[in-house]
């Protein structure tokens, strides 16, 4: 058996880092999609309720000190940090773990780098932290969470990690310019 | 044009993709004579008023909605899921 090695998305790429923000990778474990089947909802969230997670609601994330519950679309939310157990006949399972580049974006800029790319009223008021879309990053889908005032993380394809990663740069240099 | 998704709040039409009449709602059933399968495949209103699409929230939520339009004002009248719309009875 050949000896293989591990690259993460953004190898190479990363960290970036400008005046008010830095951009690095994150590293989240495992990513499962979670989608239950008719009816199976509640079910699904009592299942992860013993991982100390439950089902989020729309637009929204679980965490605990184990792992994440993020919600990722209609009927469809991802764990990671955590493999969930006995769900498999109460949801469908995909495991996405390599599916996906995991960027955080911090700083006192972060929210305006973001706006550069993302359509949204990233205002915290608005989008605080614990809260999660989908929405595009420039022309890509992504998915955020923002974990806290002044960080984000921004979830894209991981065919999509260098152009992920090109475009927040050029935003933050930009920003970084106008000083 | 701004359509609001019942999951992911107001946003950019060009988040959404156009599918077509919401009369594809409307799918005839197994045995239904050639005229239903006609109707459903081709016949279709040109209101100038309101009129019902089919859009997907492809660069958000993967959500099917049903739009309620307006065609001469361009007002978005009502946004609701697809499901929402069937689990209250045809009339989406
Ligand atoms: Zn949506």
């Amino acid at each position: 058996m050949a000896s293989l090695i591990d690259k993460s998305p953004c190898e190479d790429l990363l960290p970036i880092i400008t005046p008010g923000a830095q951009l690095t990778e994150a590293q989240p474990g495992p990513v499962t999609s979670v989608a239950p089947f008719k009816g199976r909802q509640a079910a699904t969230a009592r299942a992860l309720a013993a991982d100390g997670l439950g089902w989020p609601e729309v637009g929204r994330a679980v965490v605990a000190p184990a792992g994440r519950c993020l919600w990722a679309g209609r009927g469809v939310a991802f764990v990671t940090g955590l493999v969930p157990q006995g769900l498999e006949d109460l949801a469908a399972l995909t495991d996405q773990s390599d599916g996906w580049a995991v960027l955080r974006l911090e700083g006192a800029q972060a929210a305006a780098v973001l706006a550069r790319l993302c359509p949204l009223d990233l205002r915290a008021a608005v989008f605080a932290p614990g809260h999660v879309a989908r929405a595009p990053l420039g022309h890509m889908m992504a998915i955020l969470h923002r974990t806290g005032a002044e960080a984000f993380e921004i979830w894209v394809f991981r065919s999509m990690a260098g152009t992920a990663v090109h475009e927040l740069a050029v935003a933050m240099q930009a920003l970084a310019a106008r000083g | 044009m701004r359509i609001t998704c019942p999951l992911c709040g107001d946003r950019d039409r060009r988040e959404f993709t156009y599918y077509g009449a919401a009369d594809y709602l409307n799918r005839p059933g197994m045995g239904a004579p050639a005229e239903a399968w006609d109707a459903y495949l081709h016949l279709r209103d040109n209101p100038a008023g309101a009129t019902r699409d089919l859009w997907y929230h492809e660069m958000g939520c993967a959500a099917w909605l049903v739009v309620n339009r307006d065609t001469v004002s361009h007002a978005v009248l009502s946004v609701r899921l697809v499901t929402d719309a069937q689990a209250e009875g045809g009339a989406a």
